[in-house]
């Protein structure tokens, strides 16, 4: 039996789901760009996985999105990471429950 | 398509996802989140996109994964006591995680094999983004650069007055 679309969606989703617990549940700034990170990939191996399922032969719009999404997820990254260390500059921490300078 | 390969491949990127959403240890988390995107890059292999594959490797393995040890590296007078984990994030995250499973399951018209296809070259790639995705090819550098730039003047030192 080899995998049909289900099987890769199901790991998508699990991945997705990670993702979410990691940005939900850890108070570590690192650790939610690594949840967002894995997000992005759970959501690139759906549009990768519908491309190859889908009617042949037809354009590869999914890997052409995926290629795009993973250029837009460096430099996501990127910024995301520079934030963590002008933010660790200023307040000595990482941790994002006690940036709460703008709390009302 | 491998059934095998196939099972190999998620229990290994699953599993080190999970070690990476979950391990206290800022160091460890950062390694498995690499070894996370070996696996998903294995994924595109196996479906065919080998391109996609290579740059997800270049990219998350490659620039990303060191970008956050760097950083990791960077900040580490903060690593103290544990931190408190948040019982209502694993609740969310169970809950959507049982929707979507719930939804994919419920569509029938998902459960279709693969179709045979002719292989995706890079140069039909090349084609494609020098031709239909030219336009966003070049936004895309724009957004790059802007970043680069960005990220640069984030991290510069407040004390020099720019």
């Amino acid at each position: 039996m080899t995998p049909t679309l289900q099987l890769f969606l199901v790991v998508s989703a699990t991945l997705f789901s990670i993702g979410l617990l990691a940005v939900l549940s850890r108070r570590h700034a690192i650790f939610i760009l690594i949840g967002i990170e894995l997000m992005l990939a759970a959501a690139n191996l759906n549009f990768i996985a519908f491309w190859r399922f889908g009617p042949q032969p037809q354009p590869p719009t999914g890997v052409m999105i995926a290629i795009f999404a993973i250029a837009i997820a460096a430099a996501e990254a990127a910024v995301g990471l520079a934030m963590v260390i002008a933010v660790y500059r200023h307040y000595r921490t990482t941790n994002v429950d006690q940036l709460d300078q703008l709390k009302g | 398509m491998n059934s095998a390969a196939f099972a190999v491949i998620s229990i290994l990127t699953l599993a080190a996802a999970l070690a990476a959403a979950t391990l206290q240890k800022l160091m460890h988390a950062a390694l498995t989140f690499a070894v996370a995107f070996v696996g998903i890059a294995a994924f595109f292999f196996l479906l065919g996109a080998e391109f996609v594959g290579l740059v997800l490797v270049f990219v998350y393995v490659g620039a990303v994964a060191v970008l956050v040890v760097f950083t990791i590296l960077l900040t580490r007078r903060d690593v103290k006591k544990s931190e408190r984990f948040n019982w209502g994030g694993v609740f969310v995250a169970a809950a959507v995680f049982g929707g979507l499973i719930w939804s994919i399951f419920k569509t029938s018209a998902l459960a279709v094999a693969a179709p045979q296809i002719d292989s995706l070259t890079v140069k039909r790639i090349g084609d494609l983004l020098m031709s239909n995705y030219v336009w966003p090819l070049q936004c895309v550098g724009l957004v790059l650069t802007a970043a680069l730039i960005g990220a640069l003047i984030l991290v510069m030192n407040d004390s020099e007055e720019v």
